[in-house]
């Protein structure tokens, strides 16, 4: 069973391969005339990176210390199914998600609140009036001192009411 | 020098920079109090409203007080509750939780901030005498040696991440540089790594990734282990705030020595207020003798001044490369750094002489900064401990809510969000995996930089030969191969030793 940090550096040198293979080929390959005489490509440094890249995870893959790992970290994978809120903070993600997507078409104040309101109630809040109102009074307070103090435009209604 | 020095107070002592000052150790105390958020995040925070300000020097000045504010508000959180909000202040956790469980937080508290003071302070003073000689070396560097010593920065980051760490940390710096190569480059105008996804084309932007890589993880680790912030302990009243004439004797010397190496060790680009606190704790031990000794981690006064001091003296440090070489010492510097770029600000050897009202507007508002620090946090003390008790259901949604917002404020694009969340959720596996995410940071930062000064001295010496003809950059460039292999091969041997030791046969 291989660690999770060597699964990572596995991955990381695929990505390194993929990018060098870009870089050596894919970008080589549509270089303008022009600059085939110039010291330097665009490709250059990309290149000596992926190099770099690799040799790095290859150290990490041979010669990263070989699970002397019983000591208790502080975050630990190994305690994420028996111990952790994952359903939390999977929730929490797709909310986040909901929240990008939604900010355009739904506008800030509405997003915001509705934001606040659900991160709070998957975490545990049921209080729903003080939810509410903490959400309404952050979004309202948020949107003024970025739009008003800041001056930078955030659309506070949804597409249909602008 | 002193017409510089008068420069910057008439600056710093503007009304608008005075409140900007006051404004950040405020913001910075409170929101670094709440564990999840360091210095890192709260800057990358506040960095849509500092480009707002425009003024470069208002900017930077209210982001180094939202830094010393952020430290310092960290420190309580240690001291009160026993959860660190911020790496650098884990060394103050080791005496100062104890303390508050022997009632003696108000004590602890002071404590504190009185060593955070001495130690901002004192390197202030140092960095005003050292940076001036440092930016007069680095004039004398052209583009090959800024390339090699930013070459010689980044395998610093990676040799200092700790035993064993090092092909991790080497690892994501070259994951970072490889994030810098996307989008287009001034030097040649091609679209590279983009995808064909047209929001790409301008590259990564930097609040996202900083968001990505510390915010978003940090809270999502709140919500995986409620006991990260759960308040518990103290509890009582904070009582006590004197300390006595012996015990300031007690720490007078600790707080004097632990400021100047934490000075030192913060210069060093990589090393940071982390390192300089675990190292200033550890000194101090070994300095103290026999009952004293046996004191530390028990609640010695001696044990928590020394990381207080060592990591406000290492802030103010790891601005002497930020400001004259340009180059981040540590996550934070380097958000600054970002920050700085913003505001049309290039650090580097030349600030001093450009833009000296920026530069030295800054060094005096750290002495503005900490003594208000100071008096903002002493009568403060009793009601700060207050705020710990925001509670989680409300607290994380707003960690949250304030990561995206900040990136969207900045790009005002919604494929952006969606690149922080995969960021971030990425960034949260690496956490997992025990890999150091700053470096991937500060080599995105540096990677635009380190290329171009890169392609510049190929195109001037017309190849690579630039890497022989100047022994400057050779012998830098040689560093910084020594700086990566040799604790490698250091802790390959030692392993094998060992493993010899205990009858393993050799495997490879």
């Amino acid at each position: 069973m291989m660690t999770l940090e060597r699964w990572i550096a596995v991955i990381f040198l695929m990505l390194c391969v993929l990018y060098g293979y870009q870089a050596y080929v894919v970008m080589d390959a549509g270089l303008p005339p022009f600059m085939h005489r110039n010291p330097v490509w665009p490709s250059t440094f990309p290149k000596i990176l992926c190099v770099i890249g690799a040799l790095a995870a290859l150290a990490v893959i041979l010669f990263a210390p070989k699970d002397g790992t019983t000591e208790e970290r502080e975050i630990d994978h190994r305690r994420l199914l028996t111990d952790y809120n994952w359903g939390q903070a999977l929730a929490l993600i797709g909310l986040l998600i909901a929240f990008s997507l939604a900010m355009r078409p739904l506008g800030f104040l509405f997003t915001t609140f509705a934001f606040l309101v659900a991160g709070g109630w998957i975490l545990g809040e049921r209080t729903l009036w003080r939810l509410c109102l903490v959400g309404a009074a952050t979004s309202l307070g948020i949107w003024y001192l970025v739009q008003q103090v800041l001056g930078i435009f955030l659309s506070p209604f949804p597409l249909f009411l602008a | 020098m002193l017409e510089g020095l008068f420069m910057g107070l008439s600056t710093a002592f503007s009304f608008t920079n005075l409140l900007m000052v006051v404004g950040g150790c405020l913001i910075g105390t409170f929101i670094g109090m709440l564990p999840g958020l360091g210095p890192m995040s709260i800057i990358a925070i506040m960095i849509p409203v500092a480009v707002t300000i425009g003024d470069p020097s208002g900017a930077l000045i209210l982001l180094a007080g939202v830094y010393y504010g952020a430290i310092f508000g960290g420190s309580t959180s240690s001291i009160l509750i026993n959860a660190p909000g911020v790496a650098s202040t884990v060394a103050t956790a080791f005496d100062g939780y104890p303390l508050t469980r022997q009632g003696k937080a108000g004590k602890a508290l002071t404590v504190a901030a009185i060593a955070s003071f001495s130690g901002g302070t004192i390197g202030a003073m140092l960095l005003m005498v050292f940076a001036p000689m440092l930016a007069t070396v680095a004039l004398l560097f052209h583009s090959a040696e800024y390339f090699a010593m930013m070459v010689v920065g980044l395998s610093a980051i990676a040799a200092f991440a700790g035993t064993g760490q090092v092909p991790k940390a080497l690892m994501m710096t070259v994951a970072g540089l490889m994030l810098a190569t996307v989008g287009e480059t001034a030097l040649f105008n091609l679209p590279r790594f983009t995808g064909g996804i047209m929001d790409l084309q301008s590259g990564l932007a930097f609040v996202t990734l900083a968001m990505a890589m510390f915010a978003l993880p940090e809270a999502l680790f709140l919500v995986l282990d409620p006991k990260r912030s759960k308040s518990e302990g103290s509890g009582g009243k904070i009582t006590d705030l004197r300390i006595t004439r012996a015990e300031a004797k007690l720490i007078a010397p600790v707080i004097g020595r632990q400021s100047i190496q934490g000075f030192l060790i913060g210069v060093l680009p990589g090393a940071g207020a982390t390192i300089a606190s675990f190292l200033g704790y550890a000194v101090e031990r070994n300095l103290a003798k026999g009952e004293e000794q046996a004191e530390f981690g028990k609640g010695s006064l001696k044990g928590l001044a020394a990381p207080e001091a060592a990591n406000n003296a290492a802030c103010t440090g790891s601005f002497v490369p930020l400001l004259t070489l340009g180059i981040p010492g540590s996550g934070t510097t380097a958000i600054l750094l970002g920050a700085l770029v913003a505001l049309n600000v290039t650090p580097g050897p030349r600030l001093m002489v450009d833009e000296p009202a920026v530069f030295w507007s800054v060094i005096i508002s750290m002495y503005v900064g900490n003594l208000v620090l100071l008096a903002l946090n002493l009568p403060l003390i009793p009601y700060i401990a207050k705020v710990l008790a925001v509670p989680r259901t409300y607290l994380i949604p707003f960690i949250l809510f304030f990561t995206l917002i900040g990136a969207y404020i900045g790009q005002n694009n919604a494929t952006e969000l969606l690149m922080l969340i995969g960021l971030g959720v990425i960034a949260t596996l690496l956490r997992f995996a025990n890999y150091p995410l700053p470096p991937l940071l500060i080599g995105f930062i540096l990677g635009r930089m380190l290329e171009d000064n890169f392609a510049r001295s190929m195109q001037i010496h017309g190849g690579p030969g630039f890497i022989l003809e100047r022994p400057m950059t050779m012998a830098l460039l040689a560093f910084a191969v020594l700086l990566v292999v040799l604790p490698g091969l250091r802790s390959y041997r030692k392993r094998r030793v060992e493993a010899k030791k205990a009858g393993v046969a050799d495997g490879d």
